[in-house]
């Protein structure tokens, strides 16, 4: 029992077990192609297919040609745009891992507020006139209650 | 004193205890990052493999247990119609409608109905419901019943070969025509054991290719029918493709509806208004003049069919079936191109696979996937539009019902006073106007919300010729009478979405 106690044979047994795990979480981490969820490819959010619908119709849609989910769907500064991907990221696989969200997927209020900044960020100019009249916090107007079909077309 | 000695033991302890503790945290983060490992293969396994080919399917694979084997999913679904669940104004528990609403037994004297009108339950329970049913059992029927309430298209063959058809692939389609003619004309009580199971897997999907097809010889001739006339059908774009083309063929729906269409079309083979046409008893669908209320009595009329004449009145009237797929046909959702499909057999997901609930049902029982998907609103306010106007139909009819009550009491009273044939021929002709138009809002299976203007519109007109025939009915001598729109009560918990879990 003596010799197996002594420090350095402990420090290379936890540095096996550490590096097993980091091997695991490492191989996992690839093979749930998590490296694409850092990129703007509209593909990484289709990975998990539940995000089909809405891939399908977007391709089918007048915004094809301009915009890819990115650039609607997370703000365009650096650290908004990352901490937005680490919330969706993590509910969107909490709840493809638990099988709990509300179907069909909902988008929720933040992820609405991004949406709309978005327009008006490529539309404004022609948003100015009706953006101008909504400046009381929760009283803004909502761009895709009216174009619903701007960036996800008829589904089926 | 005595610490030297105690604190010496403890260190000898603690780096045990964190050797423990590593070991635990690391091994319990190992099991969870394994879990996670198998859940994403799962997922992904899930979503390279739909199908897993046990069986080999065929024209000849009835039993829908079979089709199950590849299919387990959509057979989980296909099999919980058997579930028994009720919704405010409809829902698939065995109702006898005599009971709940006694008017009927009036409207419907001298006509089977008047025996039995219990509400249908679910599709797995059609054949051994038609079986049972007193309309049956009382009056001998004929076997072009089993069309919509069995799994024919096997025995079908088998009667069109019998009959003279050569038995290969070529002729499949010839050999099933036929044998729907032989099989239409056969007594029922025969007819019936040719067929083993209610409607199965086989008569919507091609078993080869899984395509969803048409295969109902009735539907097929009286969609050809409703082609070939002018009547609008904005909704089924590829009969409009098919009328400019030079019409040699006669319009197929296996051949030129696109999916979405067929997605309605294969619930429109039964789920429609049909007679019994001639001798041979053809089954027919009432289409030549179009898919209206209007265009339907306006064919009746046209070849001088009544379904029976009235006990009571002597009136030659009509028994409208349950022309849903007529009346979605003049609603808001089959204009925005909105199929059956979509509503009753809402599209759902099984892990990373999306399949489409093979439990046909009330989108009432399932409202967050049958409605949400397009309209983006809580259930509640989706389940009181509804009922808004469900209420606003039954409150219609509830009236109409008195009204054609109290026509057919006048018609009877009139006779009695010694009107003569000539004299009640126009009270008689409203009452088959009035009894029609109810009718065919009570017999469809929404409460007016598969075209709720055209439900309100038919009941107006059903209201209208009643109390027209009964003002001829009171000059004629009958007297007045005025029945309350609460000939019976409506059923349901007021307020109280039937909403069950999903």
């Amino acid at each position: 029992m003596g010799k197996f106690t002594t420090p350095a044979a402990l420090l290379v047994a936890l540095c096996v077990i550490a590096g097993a795990l980091v091997g695991l979480s490492g191989f996992t981490f690839v093979y749930a192609k998590g490296g694409s969820y850092l990129s703007n490819d509209p593909a990484a959010c289709n990975n998990c297919h539940i995000m089909r619908d809405q891939f399908d119709a977007w391709q089918k849609t007048s915004h094809h040609a301009y915009a890819t989910c990115n650039d609607c769907h997370v703000p365009h500064d650096v650290l908004g745009k990352y901490m937005t991907k680490i919330d969706h990221g993590y509910r969107h696989s909490r709840g493809f891992t638990f099988q709990d969200f509300h179907e069909p997927i909902r988008i929720t209020a933040s992820s609405l507020s991004v949406v709309e900044h978005n327009c008006v960020r490529c539309h404004e100019t022609a948003a100015s006139e009706i953006t101008m009249h909504a400046l009381r916090p929760g009283d803004e107007t909502n761009c895709v209650h009216c174009h619903a079909g701007a960036g996800h077309g008829a589904s089926r | 004193m005595s610490t030297p000695d105690s604190s010496a033991p403890a260190r000898r302890r603690r780096p045990y205890a964190v050797l423990w503790l590593a070991l635990i945290l690391g091994a319990t983060g190992t099991v969870a990052l394994l879990l996670l490992l198998q859940n994403i293969a799962t997922r992904k396994r899930e979503a390279e493999q739909v199908v897993f080919k046990i069986v080999d399917l065929t024209e000849n694979t009835i039993d829908p247990r079979e089709w199950g084997k590849n299919f387990p999913r959509q057979y989980d679904g296909y099999i919980r119609t058997v579930d028994v669940e009720r919704t405010r104004y409809g829902g698939s528990e065995s109702v006898q409608h005599l009971d709940t609403r006694p008017v009927w037994k009036t409207i419907f004297d001298g006509y089977a109905f008047s025996i039995d009108y219990r509400e249908e339950r679910g599709h797995a329970y059609m054949l051994s419901d038609q079986r049972e049913t007193e309309r049956v059992l009382q009056r001998p029927q004929p076997g072009a019943c089993l069309h919509c309430h069995g799994s024919v298209l096997g025995a079908y063959r088998a009667k069109g070969v019998e009959a003279g058809v050569p038995n290969d692939e070529a002729h499949r389609h010839e050999a099933v025509m036929k044998g729907f003619e032989v099989v239409c004309a056969m007594p029922y009580s025969e007819a019936t054991k040719l067929v083993d199971h209610p409607v199965a897997c086989v008569d919507c999907h091609d078993p080869g290719t899984m395509h969803v097809r048409v295969t109902r010889p009735g539907f097929l001739n009286g969609i050809a029918v409703l082609a070939a006339s002018d009547a609008p059908v904005p909704h089924l774009p590829s009969i409009g493709r098919w009328r400019q083309g030079d019409r040699s063929k006669r319009y197929d729906p296996n051949m030129l509806a696109s999916r979405q269409e067929m997605r309605s079309m294969t619930c429109g083979q039964c789920h429609v208004e049909y007679h019994f046409a001639g001798e041979g008893k053809l089954l027919t669908y009432p289409w030549k003049n179009g898919l209206r209320m209007d265009d339907e009595e306006k064919y009746y009329d046209e070849i001088g069919f009544s379904d029976w004449t009235h006990a009571r009145s002597g009136a030659k009237v009509l028994k409208a079936q349950h022309p849903e797929f007529e009346m979605w046909s003049q609603g808001i959702h089959a204009r925005s191109g909105v199929a059956c499909a979509d509503c009753h057999m809402a599209y759902k997901r099984e892990g990373a696979i999306k399949i489409s609930d093979h439990h046909v049902r009330s989108p009432m029982l399932n409202l967050a996937r049958a409605c949400q998907q397009c309209h983006n609103m809580p259930e509640e306010e989706l389940a009181a539009r509804v009922y808004a106007i469900q209420d606003r139909t039954r409150g219609l009819m509830d009236r109409s019902e008195a009204a054609v009550l109290d026509l057919i009491l006048a018609i009877e009273a009139a006779k009695g006073a010694g009107a003569t044939e000539e004299q009640l021929a126009a009270p008689r002709d409203l009452q088959r106007k009035a009894q029609w138009r109810l009718d065919w809002v009570s017999a469809e299976n929404s409460m007016g919300f598969h075209a709720d203007q055209e439900a309100a519109r038919i009941l107006g007109e059903s209201l209208d010729f009643a109390r027209q025939g009964q003002v001829l009915s009171v000059k004629l001598g009958a007297p007045v009478v005025i029945s309350p729109p609460t000939v019976a009560t409506t059923p349901g918990p007021a307020g109280q979405p039937p909403v069950k879990g999903r």
